[in-house]
C-alpha cells in the first residue's frame, strides 16, 4: 500500500497541477522550526517542493480558508483534508459558504497531531521534533534528546478523536478509517457531576483568563458571519476588552450557542487559545445535549442535513426538564 | 552588589511585600503568569510569562472617568487615584526594554497621566536569562538577555540571587533589604553572563538581522509584493498584539451602565476589522493592509519617529502563540533581503 | 414598622398574542403579582435571542422568564417550538456553567390564562427571591 508522506502528497498535487485539474494548492508551509507550520497557497510544483510540509504539526483545518480562496479566480483549488476537516468541509457546504465546483478535495489519513504545548512543557528549548513510529524524539537546547511516547503528546482533540473516516472528498489517499467512540463526552460528564458551585468556580477559573483576542472565533470553521455581532458597534455588545467576568462569559456563551448544531467538534478553538481555555468543552456540552434531547446528530456528517437547532418536533422536552436531564443523562 | 541564598528567597519576598505589593511569575495551568506574592507562592522556572509585563503599566482595560447624568446636568467624575508602590520581580530583559518603548509613547507630550502614575510607582526587579529558548531573538534588537536593565538587576547564580541596584528607586528598596542580604563581588555573575552569552550566540535565531529595516524605510517595504503571501493565512485575530509587550494601541469607549456612563479604554488590535474605524469606515480595508501595518509599525514607522529604536524586543511570544504560526521572524526573513538568507 | 424586604427584579418576555394578553387579563381581573416583574412584549417568544437574556442579567435582572403561546397554538404556527429547543439548550448550558437554574424559566400562558400568569409570576418571584441577588451573571459596572 502506498505510504502517505510529504513526497506522495507533493507528487499527487503536482500531477493535478500539471494536468490542469487545478491551478493552486492549499497546503502547509514549513517554518523556522519543525512545529511552526503555516497554511499557504502553492501555485507551482517548485513552490511545493521548496516549502510544502506534511507532518505532526499540520493541525490547521483548511475548510474555512476555502470560503475566501474559492472566490479568487476561476480555477480549482486542491485542498488536503484530514478526517476531522472533512466534517467542517461538509458543514460549510451545507451552509452554502463556498462553491464545491471550485475545490478538488484530497482526503488524507491522520494519526493525530502533536501538541507543541505538551512538548514544550517537558523540554527546555525545542530544537527539533521527529516522529518515529510510536516514539517522538525531541532535540532540546538544555535537556539533550528526549524520547517520549507519541500517545502522551497528542492534543486533547486527537486523544478524543471522533472519527478517522472521511465524509467528503474527490479522491482519497491511503485507507479510510472508522468513526470512533473515544469518550469525547467524558470531560463534559465530569463537569456535570460537580455541584453548581464547583461548576461555577471551574468555569470562572477558565473563562477569566480570556484576553478576548478572538482567535477562537476567527479560526472556527462554523464562525463565518460576514460581521460578527461582537464586532458590530451598533449591536450594543461590541467590546474589545475582557472588562469583567460577565463579558467573558457572555462572549463564550453566545459564541458556543451560535455554533451549536453546526459545530463539528474539530477542536480548533482550544488549539489556538493562547490562554489554554478548554473551549471545546462548551461546544461538546451542546453536542451532548442535542444528542440526548433530540437524537444523535453529527454536524457535517452529510451535506444538507437540517440541524436540530433549526428544527423541532411536537413532543420535544420542556426547558424545565432539560435542565434536570442535562446533568443526569450521563 | 548584594546576594541572598536561594533557599531564603521566600524571606526576601516577604520582606519586600511588607511595604509594597510584590508581583512575581508563578506557574499556572496555562503557563507562567505574574501574580501577587503571598506566603508560599513559588517563583516560576519558566523562561517567561505568557502575557507580557506591560499589563502592569498599560492594563487591558481601565476606567478613565465616569459621567453621571441628572436631568440636564452632567457630572464628570475623575476616577484617578494615586497608585500605591509596587514591585515586579522577575521581569526579563526583553520586557524591561519594552517599558522604554511604551514610555516613548505614553510619556511624550501630552503625557498619559494614567500610565505615568503606575510607571512612577513601580519598581522593576529584572532577572537575567540563563536558558534562552529557540524562539528568543532579543539580540537582534541589541538587547542582552544576560544583563537586563531595570531598577534592580537580579541574577540567579546557582545557589544565590545576586542583586544590583541601578536607580534611586532600586537603591532605596535594596538598602531596605540589607539585613537579609550580604555583599558580593559579582564574580559569579560575570561567570554566568559569559555562559549565557555563549548560549545566546548558539540560538537558532541568533543571526537574525534587523539591519535592512529601520527609520525612513517606508517606501522600500510598503509596496513589497511579499506582503500578499505573508498575510494570506492571517486570521485577523488579536493574539499577537495582545501577548506583545510593545503593542500599545488602544480604543476609548463609553459604556452605558443604565444609570450613567463609564468611559474606559481597552487594548485594540490593528488586526481587527474595526480598528481605527471612523465615520468613513476603516482605513485599512484588507487583512493584507492590517497585517502590514503591524509589522511596518514595529520595524519602520516606530523607528522613524523614535530615533531608530525598533518596537520589537524579540521576546518570541508571537512565535509561540500565533494560531497560524506567522510572526515577525518570518516577515523579517522574507523581506529582509540577503542579510537574513 | 415595615421590614425592608429584598425584592428580586424579574424580566418577563411575553409574546404579543398569548402571554401578553394573559398578563392583561390578570390585570383586568385585579390579580396580584409582584410589581418588580418587568414585562417586555415581543412579537413571538422565539424572538428572544439568548443575548436578550444575558443582557437582562447584565443590567441587573435577578430572574428572566419567557412566556409564549402553548405548543401548537403559536400565532406563527411554529415559533414557540423553536423557543422550546433553544431555551432547553441555553438553560442547560447556563446550568453547566454553574448559574442557578431557578433564575430562568419558560412558561406557556394563553390569552385566557390570566390566573396562570399571576400564579406563575408569584411562584417565579418567590423562587428567585429565595436565591437572592444575581451574583453569577452580574456586571459590576451596572450596579448602582
Amino acid at each position: 500500500m502506498q505510504e502517505i508522506n510529504r513526497a506522495a502528497l507533493i507528487k499527487r498535487a503536482s500531477e493535478l497541477l500539471s494536468d490542469g485539474t487545478a491551478d493552486r494548492v492549499l497546503g502547509w508551509k514549513a517554518g523556522e522550526f519543525d512545529y511552526d507550520v503555516t497554511p499557504a497557497v502553492f501555485h507551482s510544483v517548485e513552490e511545493l517542493e521548496k516549502d510544502f510540509v506534511w507532518g505532526d504539526f499540520c493541525g490547521a483545518n483548511f475548510s474555512k480558508y476555502l470560503i475566501k480562496e474559492t472566490q479568487k479566480g476561476d480555477g480549482k483549488v486542491i485542498v488536503f483534508l484530514k478526517p476531522c476537516d472533512t466534517y467542517s468541509f461538509n458543514q460549510l457546504l451545507t451552509e452554502h459558504r463556498f462553491d464545491r465546483e471550485k475545490v478538488y478535495a484530497i482526503g488524507i489519513p491522520c494519526d493525530g497531531m502533536l501538541d507543541i504545548t505538551k512538548i514544550k512543557s517537558m523540554a527546555d528549548g525545542v530544537l527539533s521534533v521527529k516522529s518515529e513510529g510510536d516514539e517522538v524524539e525531541i532535540e532540546t537546547l538544555y535537556d539533550g534528546v528526549i524520547k517520549e511516547k507519541r500517545e502522551n503528546l497528542l492534543p486533547d482533540r486527537c486523544v478524543h478523536c471522533k472519527s478517522k473516516k472521511h465524509v467528503s472528498y474527490d479522491e482519497l489517499m491511503g485507507e479510510d478509517g472508522e468513526v470512533l467512540d473515544s469518550g469525547r463526552f467524558d470531560e463534559v460528564e465530569q463537569i456535570e457531576k460537580m455541584t453548581p458551585d464547583e461548576r461555577f468556580a471551574f468555569w470562572q477559573g477558565e473563562l477569566s483568563r480570556c484576553i478576548r483576542c478572538n482567535a477562537c472565533r476567527d479560526v472556527c470553521p462554523a464562525c463565518t458571519c460576514e460581521k460578527c455581532v461582537f464586532d458590530n458597534p451598533d449591536s450594543g455588545v461590541e467590546n474589545k476588552a475582557a472588562a469583567n467576568s460577565f463579558e467573558d462569559s457572555m462572549f463564550h456563551i453566545i459564541r458556543a450557542f451560535h455554533v451549536a448544531g453546526r459545530c463539528t467538534d474539530c477542536g480548533e478553538c482550544s488549539r489556538v487559545c493562547p490562554q489554554h481555555i478548554p473551549l471545546h468543552l462548551l461546544n461538546r456540552k451542546f453536542i451532548k445535549d442535542i444528542n440526548s434531547f433530540y437524537g444523535e446528530y453529527q454536524a457535517g456528517e452529510t451535506i444538507g442535513s437540517r440541524a436540530p437547532t433549526v428544527n423541532y418536533s411536537q413532543d420535544d422536552i420542556e426547558p424545565s426538564e432539560a435542565v434536570e436531564r442535562g446533568g443526569d443523562n450521563a | 552588589m548584594r546576594k541572598i541564598s536561594i533557599d531564603k528567597l521566600n524571606s526576601l519576598f516577604s520582606a519586600i511585600a511588607e511595604n509594597e505589593t510584590l508581583y512575581l511569575p508563578v506557574d499556572t495551568k496555562a503557563g507562567a503568569k505574574f501574580e501577587k506574592w503571598h506566603d508560599g507562592a513559588v517563583l516560576s522556572d519558566a523562561l517567561n510569562t505568557v502575557r507580557s509585563a506591560k499589563d502592569f503599566f498599560f492594563p487591558q482595560t481601565e476606567n478613565l472617568m465616569d459621567f453621571k447624568v441628572d436631568g440636564k446636568n452632567i457630572e464628570i467624575i475623575d476616577t484617578r487615584e494615586e497608585c500605591e508602590d509596587f514591585v515586579i520581580f522577575g521581569v526579563r530583559a526583553c520586557d524591561v526594554k519594552s517599558f522604554e518603548i511604551l514610555d516613548r509613547v505614553f510619556l511624550a507630550e501630552p503625557v498619559d497621566s494614567y500610565y505615568k502614575n503606575r510607571r512612577e510607582h513601580g519598581v522593576i526587579m529584572s532577572l537575567a536569562c540563563t536558558k534562552p529558548h529557540e524562539t528568543c531573538f532579543c539580540g537582534t534588537f541589541g538587547i542582552d538577555a544576560s544583563s537586563p536593565e531595570g531598577d534592580i538587576v537580579c541574577h540567579m547564580t546557582g545557589d544565590a540571587l545576586c542583586m544590583d541596584a541601578k536607580t534611586e528607586k532600586g537603591k532605596a528598596l535594596l538598602s531596605r533589604l540589607d539585613s537579609l542580604t550580604e555583599e558580593t563581588d559579582g564574580k559569579a555573575v560575570e561567570e554566568q553572563k559569559k555562559v549565557t552569552k555563549e548560549r545566546l550566540a548558539k540560538l537558532p535565531l541568533a543571526s537574525l538581522s534587523a539591519d535592512s529595516f529601520g527609520a525612513g524605510k517606508t517606501e522600500k517595504f510598503f509596496g513589497a509584493p511579499e506582503w500578499k503571501e505573508l498575510s494570506q493565512a492571517c486570521l485577523g485575530c488579536g493574539t499577537c498584539t495582545f501577548v506583545c509587550p510593545t503593542c500599545q494601541c488602544y480604543d476609548i469607549k463609553d459604556f452605558n451602565t443604565g444609570h450613567g456612563v463609564k468611559r474606559f479604554r481597552c487594548w485594540d488590535s490593528c488586526m481587527y476589522s474595526d480598528f481605527t474605524k471612523m465615520s468613513a469606515g476603516q482605513p485599512r480595508l484588507t487583512q493584507l493592509e492590517r497585517f502590514r501595518q503591524r509589522f511596518m509599525h514595529k520595524l519602520v514607522y516606530y523607528p522613524t519617529n523614535n530615533g531608530g529604536l525598533f518596537s520589537c524586543v524579540g521576546c518570541g511570544r508571537c512565535l509561540s502563540k500565533c494560531p497560524i504560526q506567522m510572526n515577525i521572524v518570518k516577515v523579517m526573513k522574507k523581506l529582509g533581503g540577503k542579510e537574513n538568507d | 414598622m415595615q421590614v425592608n424586604e429584598y425584592k428580586p427584579l424579574i424580566v418577563a418576555f411575553c409574546c404579543n398574542w398569548c402571554s401578553y394578553a394573559g398578563a392583561d387579563l390578570a390585570g383586568n381581573n385585579r390579580l396580584n403579582y409582584p410589581a418588580d416583574v418587568k414585562i417586555i412584549r415581543v412579537p413571538c417568544s422565539c424572538r428572544v435571542n439568548p443575548m436578550f437574556i444575558l443582557r437582562a442579567f447584565q443590567r441587573g435582572a435577578d430572574g428572566v422568564i419567557i412566556c409564549g403561546c402553548h405548543p401548537g397554538d403559536c400565532h406563527y404556527t411554529s415559533g414557540n417550538y423553536y423557543t422550546r429547543r433553544r431555551m432547553s439548550l441555553l438553560f442547560s448550558m447556563l446550568d453547566y456553567l454553574g448559574i442557578e437554574k431557578e433564575r430562568t424559566r419558560v412558561e406557556w400562558v394563553s390569552a385566557a390564562e390570566g390566573a396562570k400568569f399571576a400564579a406563575t409570576m408569584n411562584d417565579f418571584a418567590e423562587k428567585v427571591a429565595a436565591l437572592g441577588e444575581n451574583k453569577r451573571l452580574e456586571d459590576l459596572r451596572c450596579k448602582k
